[in-house]
C-alpha cells in the first residue's frame, strides 16, 4: 500500500503585471492592483509597490507571500545599510542586494518576478530587472509578470532601445518625458486588462523624480 | 519481491526519508469562514462543523474566538492546527499583557504575526492546514485580513476562505458598501451562509455570528438559517419520469 503523499504546493501565483521606464532625470514605476488565485480574484486593492529607499522603488508580482518576505528581508538590510554607513542605499547599492538575496534562495526560490527603478547617485533615471532567482541587468525599461509578454513587445516597439551589443556602450534611457512616459504606461496597462485576465481593476503609479516620490492611480477593467 | 514496500511517485515533494511527521493532509476540517467590515466594527459568520472526510463528525466546533481584547479570529481548515494557533496566540497575548505598558497588541500586529507563523510552517513544508480571518478594531480603526495555509495575505472590506471565496464574495461585492448598520452586515451574512448552505457539502446549518467592536468581541447563540425546499420540482422528482418509481 502506497503512502498518501503530499497534494500541496509551497508556491502559488497571485499573478499581476509590473512596468518600469527610465528616463533623463525620472523614473516611472507602475504595476496593477489586482491580486487572484487560481480563477478566482482574492482582492482587487493590493499594492505590487514598495519603496526600498528614497530613490529606489521596487515592482514585484509573482507569489504574494514570497515577495512580502522578500520586500521585509530588503528593508531590514536597508535599515542595517542606514545604521552603518549614516546614508540611505543608492539604487545600484540596492539592485546588487537584491540580487544576492534572491540568489541566496537559489535552492528554495523566492517566486517573485522584480523589476527594480529609481534615480542612481547622478540622478539619472535607472531600471534594473531581475528573474526570481537574481539574474539582473540594467536596463531602460521593463515588464515583468503575468503580462509581460503582452507589454513587452509594445514597449520595445515604443522605447526604440538600443541594442546592448553595440559599442560604444549606449545609453538605453528614454528620451520621452515624464507625463509621456506616464502616458505610455497607461496605454500598456489598459491594453494588458484587456488580454491577460490576472491584469486589471486599477492601475498604480510610482514617480521617482528629483522633487521625491509621487503616486498616481487610474482605473481599469474589472472583469 | 515486497509486495508491500511503499514507494515515493516522481513528483513527491518530500525528502526520500519515510516523513511522518509533516503535514500531508488535514483530517478535521472546518468550512468556509465570511467577514465583513460595517458601521461598528467586524462581523463574522462560521457554522460549527467539523468534518472527518465526508463524515459530519463534531457539529459544536467553535471556529470563531476573540484573540486579545481587539481581535476576532475565524479559522477554516484542519481543527487541531487552529487549536495549536490558538495556543500560540494565548502566548503572545500573555507576554504582550505581561508588559502592563497600558499597550496591547492590535488586529493589524495579530495579522502580521500569522502571517510569519503561517509563511514559516510553509518554508518548512509542514504547513498549518487553515485559511485563516483575522478582523479587529482599534482605536476606532477597523481591520479585516485574512492569512492562506501557505501564507498569501491580504486585507479587504469582506473576506472570505474556501468555497465562500467563489459563492460569498460575489454577493459581497455586489452588496457591501460603507458604514452598514448591524442589521444590514447580519442580514448580508445570513444571505452569503444561506448560499453555501445550499451548494457546499461540507455545510452545515448551525452557524455563529461573532462581532467585534470599540467596546469588545460577542458571539451569538448557535442558531440555524430558514430554508426553502418546496421547489415544484422537487416535491415529486418521479412523477413522469419514465422508467422510475
Amino acid at each position: 500500500m502506497t503512502k498518501q503523499q503530499a497534494n500541496w504546493s509551497p508556491y502559488d501565483n497571485n499573478g499581476g503585471s509590473c512596468v518600469a521606464i527610465a528616463g533623463a532625470d525620472y523614473c516611472v514605476i507602475a504595476a496593477d492592483t489586482r491580486m487572484s488565485t487560481g480563477y478566482n480574484i482574492l482582492t482587487r486593492e493590493y499594492s505590487k509597490i514598495c519603496k526600498l529607499a528614497d530613490k529606489c522603488v521596487m515592482a514585484s508580482s509573482g507569489f504574494q507571500a514570497d515577495v512580502k518576505a522578500l520586500q521585509k528581508q530588503l528593508a531590514a538590510r536597508h535599515l542595517i545599510y542606514q545604521h552603518q554607513h549614516n546614508k540611505q542605499m543608492s539604487c545600484p547599492a540596492m539592485a546588487q542586494l537584491l540580487s544576492n538575496t534572491l540568489y541566496y534562495k537559489r535552492f528554495f526560490p523566492y517566486y517573485s518576478f522584480n523589476v527594480l527603478g529609481g534615480l542612481d547617485n547622478e540622478g539619472k533615471g535607472c531600471v534594473f530587472t531581475y528573474d526570481a532567482v537574481g539574474s539582473y541587468e540594467k536596463v531602460g525599461y521593463s515588464s515583468q509578470g503575468s503580462g509581460s509578454t503582452l507589454i513587452t513587445p509594445f514597449l520595445d516597439n515604443q522605447l526604440k532601445s538600443p541594442s546592448p551589443l553595440l559599442l560604444p556602450v549606449q545609453d538605453a534611457v528614454t528620451p520621452l518625458v515624464e507625463a509621456e512616459a506616464i502616458d505610455l504606461i497607461k496605454t500598456v496597462f489598459a491594453s494588458a486588462s484587456e488580454r491577460d485576465i490576472y491584469t486589471g481593476d486599477k492601475l498604480e503609479i510610482v514617480v521617482v523624480n528629483a522633487d521625491g516620490i509621487r503616486r498616481e492611480y487610474m482605473e481599469l477593467r474589472k472583469d | 519481491m515486497n509486495f508491500m514496500a511503499s514507494k515515493q511517485p516522481e513528483n513527491s515533494l518530500l525528502g526520500p526519508e519515510a516523513d511522518s511527521q509533516r503535514t500531508l493532509y488535514p483530517n478535521v476540517t472546518g468550512t468556509s469562514v465570511v467577514a465583513l467590515k460595517y458601521k461598528d466594527g467586524i462581523l463574522m459568520a462560521a457554522d460549527m462543523g467539523g468534518s472527518y472526510g465526508s463524515t459530519l463528525r463534531y457539529k459544536n466546533v467553535e471556529r470563531m474566538k476573540a484573540i486579545g481584547k481587539h481581535s476576532l479570529l475565524g479559522a477554516s481548515g484542519e481543527i487541531s492546527d487552529f487549536q495549536e494557533i490558538l495556543r500560540y496566540l494565548d502566548d503572545l497575548i500573555l507576554y504582550d499583557n505581561m508588559w502592563d505598558d497600558g499597550n496591547s497588541l492590535g488586529p493589524k500586529e495579530v495579522h502580521n504575526y500569522l502571517t510569519r507563523l503561517m509563511y514559516n510552517r510553509r518554508n518548512k513544508f509542514n504547513p498549518l492546514w487553515n485559511s485563516l480571518v483575522l478582523g479587529g478594531i482599534k482605536n476606532g480603526e477597523k481591520y479585516l485580513g485574512t492569512v492562506s495555509m501557505i501564507g498569501v495575505n491580504f486585507e479587504d472590506d469582506h473576506v472570505a476562505t474556501g468555497f465562500g471565496n467563489h459563492l460569498a464574495r460575489p454577493i459581497l461585492r455586489q452588496e457591501w458598501h460603507e458604514n452598514l448598520s448591524f442589521e444590514d452586515g447580519v442580514r448580508l451574512l445570513e444571505k452569503c451562509m444561506r448560499v453555501l448552505l445550499y451548494r457546499d457539502r461540507s455545510a452545515i446549518n448551525k452557524l455563529q455570528i461573532a462581532k467585534i467592536t470599540e467596546e469588545g468581541m460577542t458571539i451569538s447563540q448557535p442558531y440555524s438559517l430558514k430554508t426553502y425546499w418546496e421547489f415544484s420540482a422537487f416535491e415529486n422528482p418521479t412523477q413522469g419520469a419514465v422508467g422510475s418509481w
